[in-house]
């Protein structure tokens, strides 16, 4: 930022969004029903496929220049692949991107992902607002982090 | 499904007859319901199920067509089974109750199925992990984290023979889900049968093998959908002549459904993907008698209970008219619809996880009323993690309740003859047969799928129930409502990962023990076979498994032949 205040004009574009199912499975469900939901909240929505392999997603999120990777898991190997995703992140420095995960994540393993920086985590018969404003929150942190300080 | 006009022509024949009015019923909701409303100040709300049909307060005869009792619901064990597909059902013997399980390695799983045999077993069921599922060896990078998992581990025959050890498999029948690379563990299995010296005249089991239904829903796919269905005819033409007890197909609801659809797209998709396997049998020249009795199905049993009895009930008759009808079936067995059910996986709520366990015990029950073959239940901690071995007891006993202290099953049909079940058996029937005309007129399943219609359907509905939960039209009882503050959590099943480094170690020993010479050889001819369309597959892959060719090796012969697949976008 030239003289230390952040001038973008699309300051306010929409939040944008990658959804991912990295790893193998195919529980795509909840997936396509946050597809939704984000679009109708006015976000920018990306769907990575199926069995995106951890480097393609973090890839393809700074590629197409998210703001949020939310990732899916429903087959118990969220404590691996997660970590691999969020291990890949940090390798690479990438601080302006935000992970946040949901699926079948036991309650016990939640602050281990916390720490590494996979956020919100939710579980079944989670209210889709609750996950739509932690995104809007977590997306927020990132953009500030792309913008630079105000 | 062909280009007639049989469905629009049936379609027609169900709706008209299904138009009589009905006098009683308006009598009695002007000179009697209605004057009580507005007494008492109840205003009329509106009802509907999972399908989105709306219901009325109470049904009567005249909603039934005039030849119902004759025409459509007949007798048990008699066209058109509306009441069942045996003569006395549950009195000659109750339900399989199968409990779908595997996992770890298959050591693990060999030991498990020994268990089960010395305690009276016959009917095997084995779940493989996801690697297994898509095609990949355990050493594959995109398997870590996922070895023997959701279920046991096989990347090579070596595996196979493990899991078999000294089980005789001419005394056995093995229920395999697996659908992608069905035809490499259908290979594996039996060679497995040929080293122990049992024919294959002898051996008996089924492998889901359902390619529609992962485009649909399960989404467990390597090549497209043209390439799989080849393989599926091979199979389909193999068994028929060489291993007459094997099942080659089990044309699945349950994942339709768990992707979110209502309870008529399970019943229209799953038929429709029924009549495609039907017409591919014949296609490839054989007689509709000669397979359609190995044909079985599979559904969910969800949580509006009188909806999941009609659906059984609907699709038991449409099956029997229309293979009867349309594919000029003769044989009874060809006619009759056998399934397995398993309860809901969507309707179990991670929030106070006790309250699965009545969930699922009314499930079950519809799933009986419904007439089922066998029945898998879900337990009370899976929208957990994967079931501890506590709560798998308490589904299991949960069938022994409704099996042995209810009388439940003491009569066949109960609810046959009731007006509301009749009413809406007939009415899942008319649109499913509404869905069977639109699916045509896209052009047929296959298309609708490569277009992403049936795809789109489901997701549609799945978000709109999504919606009604969030806005409390529909209740799920501690999600939306009677919430508790404090969730104690509840002990859940933790998977070692001892499984990948074992699995991992003995693949390395298959690699370094095998006739590299032979592999390679068995690995061109597959490959050669694979871009003739009319060479059957079966005996290749035989060859290339008894070559310990592993799991992977022979599906990226296939993923390099046919390619791979991008499914259409829906969102």
């Amino acid at each position: 930022m030239a003289d230390g205040k952040n001038q973008s004009l699309f300051k306010d574009k929409p939040v944008k969004v990658l959804l991912a199912k990295p790893g193998i499975d195919g529980h795509d469900r909840g997936m396509f029903v946050l597809a939704r939901a984000f679009r109708d909240a006015g976000m920018d929505v990306l769907y990575a496929g199926l069995l995106p392999t951890p480097e393609e997603v973090v890839d393809t999120a700074v590629n197409e220049d998210v703001d949020v990777i939310a990732l899916s898991l429903l087959n118990g190997a969220h404590m691996v692949v997660f970590k691999k995703v969020a291990d890949l992140m940090k390798k690479r420095g990438i601080t302006d991107i935000a992970v946040v995960g949901g699926g079948t994540i036991p309650d016990s393993d939640k602050p281990k992902l916390e720490k590494i920086g996979v956020s919100g985590n939710y579980g079944p018969g989670t209210r889709l607002s609750i996950i739509i404003d932690h995104v809007r929150e977590r997306a927020a942190e990132a953009r500030k982090k792309k913008m630079g300080s105000e | 499904m062909g280009k007639d006009s049989y469905w629009s022509s049936k379609l027609s024949e169900i709706s008209s007859a299904r138009s009589r009015g009905n006098e009683s019923f308006e009598k009695w909701s002007r000179s009697t319901l209605e004057p009580w409303n507005r007494e008492t100040g109840y205003k009329e709300k509106e009802y509907e199920n999972s399908s989105g049909i709306p219901l009325r307060p109470v049904y009567t005869s005249r909603d039934l067509p005039e030849n119902y009792e004759k025409d459509l619901l007949g007798m048990p064990g008699e066209y058109p089974y509306t009441r069942g597909i045996y003569p006395n059902m549950y009195r000659g013997r109750h339900w399989t109750m199968r409990m779908f399980s595997g996992f770890g390695t298959p050591e693990d799983t060999n030991r498990r199925l020994k268990y089960l045999i010395s305690h009276g077993e016959s009917g095997l069921s084995i779940a493989f992990d996801m690697p297994t599922l898509y095609g990949y060896d355990c050493d594959n990078r995109r398997a870590e984290g996922e070895v023997g998992k959701c279920g046991v581990n096989v990347s090579s025959l070596r595996d196979m023979e493990v899991i078999f050890d000294g089980i005789d498999l001419s005394k056995v029948s093995t229920s395999m889900t697996i659908n992608a690379p069905s035809i490499v563990l259908l290979a594996m299995y039996l060679a497995v049968a040929r080293k122990q010296g049992v024919p294959f005249s002898k051996v008996s089991g089924t492998v889901q093998a359902d390619i529609l239904k992962e485009y649909i829903a399960q989404k467990e796919w390597m090549y497209p959908p043209e390439a799989h269905l080849r393989i599926i005819r091979d199979m389909m033409v193999y068994c028929t002549d060489n291993v007459p007890k094997w099942n080659y197909i089990s044309i699945s609801g349950y994942h339709i459904r768990e992707a979110g659809s209502s309870a008529v797209q399970e019943l229209a998709f799953t038929l429709a993907d029924g009549f495609h396997y039907v017409e591919m049998g014949k296609k490839a020249g054989l007689n509709v008698d000669d397979f359609a009795p190995r044909l079985s199905f599979f559904f969910n049993s969800s949580i509006n209970f009188f909806e999941e009895i009609a659906k059984m009930r609907a699709a038991r008759r449409i099956w029997a008219t229309v293979l009867k009808e349309k594919y000029g079936a003769k044989n009874p067995k060809s006619m009759t619809l056998r399934f397995h059910t398993q309860t809901s996986g969507y309707t179990l709520t991670w929030q106070q996880p006790i309250n699965n366990v009545v969930r699922t015990s009314i499930e079950a029950m519809a799933a009986v009323l419904g007439g089922t073959q066998s029945l898998h239940t879900n337990s009370y901690d899976e929208a957990w993690a994967l079931p501890s071995e506590d709560a798998v007891k308490v589904a299991l006993r949960s069938q022994q309740i409704i099996a042995e202290e209810t009388g439940i099953p003491d009569v066949i049909d109960p609810l046959g003859g009731s007006y509301y079940v009749e009413w809406l058996t007939s009415e899942m029937e008319e649109r499913a047969f509404r869905y069977f005309d639109e699916i045509e007129k896209v052009g047929g399943i296959l298309e609708a799928i490569k277009k992403g219609y049936v795809q789109k359907e489901i997701a549609i509905t799945s978000y709109r129930r999504q919606t009604r939960i969030e806005e409390g039209r529909e209740v799920m009882v501690g999600v939306n409502k009677y919430v508790e503050k404090d969730e104690k959590p509840i002990r859940i099943l933790r998977i070692s990962r001892k499984a990948q480094k074992a699995q991992t170690e003995r693949l390395r020993t298959v690699k370094e023990s095998r006739d590299e010479a032979k592999v390679r050889a068995s690995l061109e001819k597959l490959e050669q076979a694979m871009m003739d369309d009319s060479v059957n597959l079966m005996p290749y892959v035989i060859d290339a498994v008894e070559s310990y060719c592993t799991l992977e090796e022979i599906s990226n012969i296939g993923r390099k032949v046919f390619g791979g697949w991008k499914e259409p976008v829906i969102v």
